[in-house]
This record gives C-alpha cells, sequence and structure tokens, in this order.
C-alpha cells in the first residue's frame, strides 16, 4: 500500500493541474482577507467561496484522473497486488495531495489572518469536504466505463450537492410552512456534506442568531460537542458509503 | 499447474467464454489459437484475474484463484497491447514493478532489457514510445521476475525480426528451464518449433487441445499452419 501510495502522490504532485489549483486557493484567500479590514468579514467571503470551489475541484479532478489512470490501474492489477490495495491507494493518493493543496492554499492563509476557533473549523471543514468529494467521485468512476458519462455524473452530483438540494431543501419547507420543521431539517442537513460544513462554520461564526428560530434549534443540536461530534460523523460516513460502494465495484470489474 | 473447469463469461449478450474447461501443465508450451474474437484474450485474462468469470473455477498450483492475488507473482504477463502510465519514463516503470515484487522475488532478469537495447529510452516517458518498442518494454517486464507461468498475448506482433528472434530465443530457454508458457499468436510459422501443445478455440468453445505430435500425426502435416489450416477446411465442410 505505501509503496503504491508513493507512486501516485508523486503523480498527482507533478499534475499542473493541482498546482493551478493550489495558487488558486491562495490567491483568492489572500485577497479575500485583504480586501476586508474585518477578517471575519473576510472568513464568510471565503466560506461561501471555499463551500463551491472545492467540491468541484475534488470532485471533477479526482473522477478524471481515475478514467486517466485505467492504464496504470491495468498494469497493477496484473502484477501481485489485491484490487483493495490498488483503489484504496488512489484514493488516499488524491485525497491527500488534495488536502495538502487545500492546506496550502486555504488553510496557511485562514492561519495567519484568522487563527481562531472559526479559522480551525474551516480548515477542518474544507479538508472533509476534500476527502468527501473524492470517495463521491470514486463512486461516480467506479460506477461507468465511459469517461464521458462517469465526468457528467460526478458534475451532476456536484449540482445537486450544492444547488438542487437546498432548492428542494426550500421548495419542501415552503410547501410544509404551515407545520414545525426545524428537526426534520436538522435530519436532512445530515443528507448533505456541504450543508454539514456551512452550518457548523456559520454556528462557529455566531451569525445563527440571524437565522431565527431554526437558527436557534440549529445552535442548540449542532454548537455542543455532541452535535460537533455527530456531525463530524456524518461526514466520516459521508467518506466512507460512497468509497466502499466504488470499492465492491471495483473488485469484480473487467479490466 | 492451472486447472479451469467450466469457466462462462458474457459480455452483455456476447457469450466470450463458453463452459471452457482446460489444464495447463508444468513444463509444456502451449499455443492458444483460434479467429479473432474467439475469446483468447478473455480467457487469458481470467487467469490473471482482470476478468472475473460469471461462472466456473479456475486453480493455480491446486488454489482457487478467486479474490487471491499472491498467485500473480509467479505469473508473468505480457499484454496484447501494452498500456502504460503516460507520464512515467521506462525506467520509473520497471523500477516500480521491482518495487512493487521487492520481497517477493529474487533477482530480476535483466537479460531482455540488455539484448533489446532498453538502455538507450530508459529516460524516455512511455508515451513517446512507439508500438514495438512498448511490446519490447511489455515483454521485458514479463521475464524480469523469473515467474513459473509465462502468459505471452500476440508477443511478436509488432515486433522488428531481429529483437521477435531474440524473444523466440528467450521462450526456447524458459520452456527448457520446465516453465509453463502461453502464447496466442496469429503467426504459425513463428510457433513450430516453439510449442508442444496447441489449444484451438472457437466462438468461445474449446475445440481441441492437443499434443502438436499428435495433431501433425493425425493430419499427416508437418508444418503448424498446414495443420491448422487443414481442420479448419474441415469444420467449414461440416457445417
Amino acid at each position: 500500500m505505501k509503496k503504491l501510495l508513493k507512486y501516485v502522490i508523486v503523480d498527482i504532485v507533478q499534475n499542473k493541474i493541482v498546482l493551478i489549483y493550489t495558487a488558486l486557493l491562495l490567491v483568492i484567500s489572500m485577497s479575500v482577507f485583504n480586501l476586508e479590514n474585518n477578517t471575519a468579514k473576510g472568513l464568510l467571503s471565503l466560506l461561501n467561496i471555499i463551500l463551491i470551489i472545492v467540491p468541484l475541484i475534488c470532485i471533477i479532478f479526482s473522477t478524471i484522473y481515475i478514467y486517466n489512470s485505467s492504464e496504470f490501474i491495468e498494469l497493477l492489477v496484473s502484477q501481485p497486488l489485491k484490487r483493495r490495495t490498488i483503489w484504496l491507494s488512489l484514493f488516499s493518493g488524491l485525497s491527500l495531495s488534495l488536502c495538502l493543496a487545500f492546506f496550502i492554499g486555504a488553510g496557511i492563509p485562514i492561519l495567519l489572518y484568522n487563527a481562531d476557533a472559526t479559522g480551525f473549523m474551516m480548515i477542518a471543514m474544507g479538508l472533509f469536504l476534500t476527502v468527501v468529494f473524492v470517495s463521491i467521485a470514486m463512486l461516480a468512476a467506479g460506477l461507468t466505463r465511459d469517461k464521458a458519462k462517469g465526468i457528467g455524473l460526478s458534475i451532476l452530483l456536484w449540482l445537486y450537492f450544492s444547488l438542487i438540494f437546498d432548492a428542494l431543501v426550500l421548495f419542501f419547507l415552503f410547501q410544509f410552512q404551515d407545520y414545525p420543521l426545524e428537526k426534520i431539517m436538522i435530519a436532512f442537513s445530515f443528507l448533505n456534506p456541504i450543508d454539514l460544513g456551512r452550518i457548523q462554520i456559520l454556528l462557529q461564526m455566531d451569525i445563527s442568531a440571524l437565522m431565527g428560530y431554526t437558527g436557534a434549534v440549529f445552535r442548540e443540536f449542532f454548537g455542543n460537542s455532541t452535535g460537533i461530534i455527530l456531525s463530524f460523523l456524518g461526514l466520516t460516513i459521508w467518506i466512507i458509503f460512497p468509497l466502499m460502494i466504488s470499492l465492491r465495484k471495483f473488485k469484480r470489474k473487467d479490466l | 499447474m492451472i486447472v479451469a473447469k467450466n469457466i462462462t463469461k458474457k459480455f452483455g449478450k456476447l457469450k466470450a467464454l463458453d463452459n471452457v474447461s482446460v489444464t495447463f501443465s508444468k513444463g509444456e508450451c502451449i499455443a492458444l489459437l483460434g479467429p479473432n474474437g474467439c475469446g483468447k484474450t478473455t480467457l487469458i485474462k481470467s487467469l490473471l484475474g482482470m476478468v472475473v468469470p460469471d461462472s466456473g473455477s479456475i486453480h493455480f498450483n491446486n488454489e482457487l484463484i478467486t479474490n487471491k492475488w499472491m498467485y500473480r507473482s509467479q505469473v508473468g504477463y505480457m499484454p496484447q497491447i501494452g498500456r502504460y502510465p503516460e507520464n512515467m519514463t521506462t525506467a520509473h516503470v520497471i523500477d516500480m514493478m521491482k518495487d512493487i515484487r521487492k520481497g517477493i522475488d529474487k533477482d530480476p532478469d535483466e537479460e531482455l532489457v540488455k539484448s533489446f537495447g532498453l538502455k538507450d529510452i530508459l529516460q524516455k516517458k512511455m508515451r513517446t514510445l512507439s508500438g514495438g518498442t512498448t511490446q519490447k518494454v511489455s515483454a521485458a517486464l514479463a521475464f524480469m521476475f523469473n515467474p513459473d507461468v509465462l502468459i505471452l498475448d500476440e508477443p511478436t506482433a509488432g515486433l522488428d525480426p531481429l529483437s521477435s528472434e531474440k524473444l523466440k530465443q528467450k521462450i526456447i530457454q524458459e520452456k527448457q528451464n520446465g516453465k509453463l508458457i502461453l502464447i496466442t499468436s496469429h503467426v504459425l510459422s513463428e510457433l513450430d518449433d516453439l510449442i508442444t501443445e496447441v489449444f484451438y478455440m472457437q466462438e468461445g468453445k474449446l475445440l481441441f487441445h492437443k499434443k502438436l505430435s499428435a495433431l501433425k500425426e493425425e493430419t499427416g502435416e508437418v508444418k503448424l499452419s498446414r495443420a491448422i489450416a487443414k481442420i479448419m477446411v474441415a469444420q467449414e465442410t461440416q457445417l
């Protein structure tokens, strides 16, 4: 596993896209912090950018990388290696290098300008979202042999998690606005890793007061340590679940 | 050494392998023959665990290979079209293979690397290599780790006459070392002095699996190509 991981990471780090991604994050976070004289405001702007860009780049890059490694995978499968090792090495390699990119691009500026609980939570969520979307990308790439279909699927999944899901929830809210839905909303937020991340960071920022009664309910549930642990657990499930399904698929795939 | 029982594999509607049972034993050099698309490569890939058969079982040294991987350290595989990570240099690929097998295999055998003159292209990226050179790399890798079984899928396709002769000599040498060698090829004339058994497939089915000598005797021919041609003609008249 370690040997393979080394080759995968060397290959990815050499990839120009990852370098561009790191530089892009670095430019965005530096400029956001320097534009606002209030770092809290800067952090809020950065939050919205991170919640859009990180999942998008992670899912698309990982999907394309898996398809482009088909030769590499083919070569490895005929060698004395477990398929599980091959797949998990690819996953760990992608996760580690994209996490590194996120940490250099966004983590270090946050630590420089805003090294408090909110900043740490934001870095943690960014890293978690990176791994979650690599895992979802592995699933998308494992489901279909066709590269175009696979990339299309991962773009759709990203659209779903960052736009469509929220729209559906809003639609649901308006349809049933006569009923108390706060508890159900908490359950809903576990269905979307991006929402989980957003809620945790917003709660750390103390602006949940702006969200009215729902904000108060969220604060009560997610604000304490049990809530934080639960949301990290939720994110961990979001990592493990797609990865396990894709691993099962890969084990019986014909190459 | 390798025993396959009733393997069936379907790709959609197409039956690539249809209830094939076969025994390959040590020290033999077996030619897998048959028209294009008759399932030779699928059979080979099933033996390697790259394709998972729908039903049937494959044993390697009396051990079921499903979900096993260690047995592949005893197999050298040369694919029909070698596909390698494009951005890696040849040296990098060879090092990686050695690294993967570290602790499993003894000294790597670099004879083919030398005789094919691969030393000159070690720093080139795999993407820039020609088809024939890529084949040479595949061959060098297949023979590198002293495997007990060599599986060569169209080994000489795309090789120049000199290299293909070198490869043939290497195959003969390994055969004399008592290894099991499986070859598919459409160039029957070059198989004559290599093989001991013929395994003939058609439309996913095993047609016959005979000793070369027996086959020649039956057909009354001295050349493999003519013997096979005779059988194919006989087949067609039967239909």
